[in-house]
């Protein structure tokens, strides 16, 4: 199905309502929608709203052979998939430009950075190497999918757990989670896109936008970043200049939004590391708020 | 049979979405529709219905076609098609988590979605999984892992008009007998399902925005 364009007046008032420093939502100009991470049962697996906005996450992993290029180098995969349960101009089977963008600009962000350290990943030099899989699903797009995306991706590398090998000779033996306790991958920082929306020539920029103040900018820039204030990509898109102090500016409201999530992200890691090893319930079902209409539970009596 | 729970009307883009959870299986499903349709499938004096299944890794593959067929026939027996001539309906499920039950946690989704999304139906359909296990004990609602040791899995799906049967999935082997007994017992647990929706619904249309 084809977007529904966005009106005129509608197009008009959002430009008039950012000149008097106002925002749709009520937000501020530097403020992020409320975050939620919720974990699923399996490990490496995480759903993260940012406001409307929805993404899942799953880590997954397989024995392959290397690159001949970097023989003793695991391999990262990222994969987005923009599904159409996300908005319906989304169709299925066919990256459109804005998947392959998202894609990119995540790939370069988690390989390029180094997050992961691939040689951990190597179990014999040249022949047998793990490959992880990160595939994220948007399942909601209210504006700002590469922030989310983001922060799903990393947040499920953080939380996922490979099964340990053993190599004798030239053997590996795959271990079952009951055998031998599984192994998180090695994590050195969190790089987290961080995006910014400019109006007017640049005059105006938005922390986070939402979809509708997405369809009315002039440009955007995303800035990858950990929170070690190491900038880890950088990309500008559409149709606008930049002057240099505005780019600091940016790098400088990145820093502290970059801090901000790696917390929330940590204490979420956190919060789930402690329900598993309590032993209390976890998994998507621990997420869910039961006070709403829009929710509902039954326990079913036992039939014979 | 295990908890049920679920979450209606989460996302903002769709007609209407369902996330349900029947023990730690969970299935998110958005319904759009009645809405346009490709040229080259539309139909001439009914909607078309369309499934797509997406899992959470890797690419589609044989299995989540013939996934998607299973429920696309299941879905189009329950909507009433007739009513929106050369439209579409989409379903769209996403795999949150399997362990186990998994079918039926996917068509139980997708028919409170089409509920949320105020789709014209014919009826409702309850789907309930049960697997015979080495001894020949019958198991209603399975997780992973007595799937794996199971004899037989079978999954059936029930209308709440004469609770007849729609579709009916099966792997492994069993006698007519057990298939008998199956039936009967994975109908009386179907009731359960429709339960669970008509009071889903009842709390969702209530007057009351916060129920204590």
């Amino acid at each position: 199905m084809r977007e529904t364009p966005l009106s005129n007046c509608e197009r008009e008032f959002i430009r008039k309502a950012l000149g008097e420093r106002k925002r749709l939502d009520g937000r501020q100009a530097y403020d992020y929608r409320t975050l939620k991470i919720a974990f699923g049962y399996d490990r490496g697996c995480c759903r993260v709203d940012l406001g409307q906005t929805r993404v899942l996450a799953q880590v997954s992993c397989e024995i392959t052979s290397p690159k001949q290029q970097r023989p003793s180098d695991g391999v990262l995969f990222v994969n987005v998939e923009l599904s159409p349960m996300a908005s319906p101009v989304f169709e299925v089977g066919r990256m459109s430009d804005q998947g392959v963008e998202i894609n990119r600009i995540l790939e370069r962000c988690l390989k390029e950075s180094r997050c992961v350290d691939t040689e951990s990943l190597c179990i014999i030099a040249g022949e047998k190497v793990w490959q992880i899989r990160v595939d994220v699903h948007v399942m909601n797009h209210d504006g700002n999918l590469i922030d989310c995306s983001s922060i799903a991706a990393i947040t499920a590398l953080a939380h996922f757990r490979r099964p340990d090998v053993t190599v004798d000779g030239t053997d590996v033996i795959v271990h079952t989670i009951e055998e031998k306790d599984p192994l998180p991958l090695s994590v050195h920082h969190m790089p987290i896109c961080v995006s910014f929306s400019f109006y007017e020539q640049g005059k105006f920029l938005l922390v986070d936008p939402s979809d509708k103040e997405e369809k009315v900018m002039d440009g955007k820039m995303v800035i990858g970043m950990n929170k070690h204030r190491e900038i880890c990509s950088l990309q500008v898109t559409g149709q606008m200049l930049l002057l240099k102090d505005q780019v600091l500016r940016c790098s400088n409201i990145a820093v502290v939004k970059v801090t901000e999530i790696t917390e929330w992200i940590q204490k979420a890691l956190e919060n789930d590391r402690q329900a598993r090893s309590n032993g209390e319930r976890f998994g998507f079902r621990e997420a869910v708020v039961m006070d709403t209409v829009t929710t509902n539970q039954m326990n079913p009596e036992k039939l014979k | 049979m295990c908890e049920m729970m679920c979450e209606l009307g989460q996302l903002t883009r769709c007609d209407g979405d369902a996330c349900l959870m029947q023990g730690e299986t969970c299935v998110t499903t958005a319904v759009y529709g009645p809405t346009e349709v490709r040229i080259n499938k539309e139909i001439l004096d009914k909607a078309t219905v369309e499934v797509v299944y997406k899992s959470k890794v890797g690419l589609p593959g044989c299995a989540e076609k013939m996934f998607e067929r299973i429920i696309r026939n299941t879905c189009e027996t329950m909507i009433l098609t007739t009513a929106h001539p050369r439209s579409g309906i989409n379903i769209i499920i996403q795999e949150m988590q399997n362990s186990g039950s998994y079918l039926a946690c996917c068509i139980n989704s997708a028919c409170l979605a089409l509920l949320d999304a105020g789709v014209s139906l014919k009826f409702l359909v309850a789907a309930v999984t049960c697997l015979i296990d080495n001894e020949g004990e019958i198991i209603l609602d399975p997780n992973s892992k007595q799937e794996k040791d199971g004899k037989a899995l079978l999954t059936f799906v029930f209308d709440n008009k004469d609770f007849s049967i729609v579709t009916v999935n099966t792997k492994g082997s069993y006698s007519s007998q057990q298939f008998k007994d199956c039936t009967s017992l994975c109908k009386k647990s179907s009731k359960q399902v429709f339960e669970f929706y008509k009071k889903s619904m009842e709390k969702l249309l209530s007057k009351d925005n916060f129920v204590k």
